[in-house]
């Protein structure tokens, strides 16, 4: 079952990944991917709420949690699409660019999943307090 | 709306994909999760070959877009990295990190330069 909504939350994942890159493209051109990059850090974000929400986990099924987690959110954040953006800067010479889009992925990831998870955790305690 | 039917395809078979091969390789939380690590680093070498062979907009939108931008994942890693660093493990968590963006970047040139010749 969890293969089905995984499955079924890539459809919907890589489609708005898609939209995000194709409306990137035509409101900034190709110069840096902005695209990608803002479906990476959105993703992360996303993805470090809903693994740290424990009341997601107590009212949703496990497959419905996958296909959310690992289907959409898998899906729309992408690792290759970055590596072959990083290159195809470092080939036009645009060095800089390629290093700030490795900072911001390798270190913007990293902030927008800790500020995911901490929006959970801090949301999960001010429940506990209200009971 | 050719290449929307192709990428949601791509992404049902990439996700799958992604899927099977964390749970055969990705072990406990506090280990690196080589299921990820694979799927990143194939993925980035796959898409290489595929930018490098030039086949076209069809066929990038289907394996390119669609299975291979699905297959590979940039919210998970990030989310088991912080989960690493959380418990301490910080050394595991950079060689996690250093080892998904040398070789992944590494692979994607390698891809390319096969891709090409």
């Amino acid at each position: 079952m969890s293969y089905v909504t995984t499955g079924l939350g890539g459809i919907i994942g890589s489609l708005l990944r898609y939209f995000l890159s194709v409306t990137a493209l035509s409101l900034w051109g190709d110069g840096f991917p902005f695209g990608t990059l803002a479906a990476n850090l959105l993703g992360a974000f996303a993805f470090g709420w809903l693994t740290n929400n424990k009341a997601v986990f107590r009212k949703l099924p496990a497959h419905i949690v996958s296909g959310i987690g690992t289907g959409i959110i898998g899906s729309f954040t992408t690792f290759s699409t970055f590596s072959l953006e990083t290159l195809q800067l470092v080939e036009q010479d645009h060095l800089f660019f390629a290093f700030l889009y490795v900072i911001f992925s390798l270190l913007g990831g990293l902030y927008c999943a800790w500020l995911g998870s901490c929006l959970a955790i801090k949301v999960s305690n001010t429940e506990k307090k209200s009971l | 709306m050719k290449n929307l039917l192709l990428v949601a395809l791509g992404g049902f078979f990439g996700a799958v994909s992604r899927y099977f091969i964390s749970r055969k390789l990705n072990g406990h939380n506090s280990k690196i999760p080589f299921g990820t690590l694979t799927v990143n680093l194939l993925g980035s070498f796959l898409l290489g070959i595929l930018i490098g062979k030039k086949l076209g907009e069809a066929v990038y939108a289907l394996f390119g877009i669609g299975f291979m931008g699905a297959f590979t994942t940039f919210s998970t890693l990030k989310a088991e990295t912080l989960q690493l660093f959380e418990q301490k493990k910080t050394i595991k968590a950079a060689f996690y990190l250093a080892i998904t963006y040398i070789g992944g970047i590494t692979a994607g040139f390698l891809g390319l330069l096969i891709g090409r010749s």
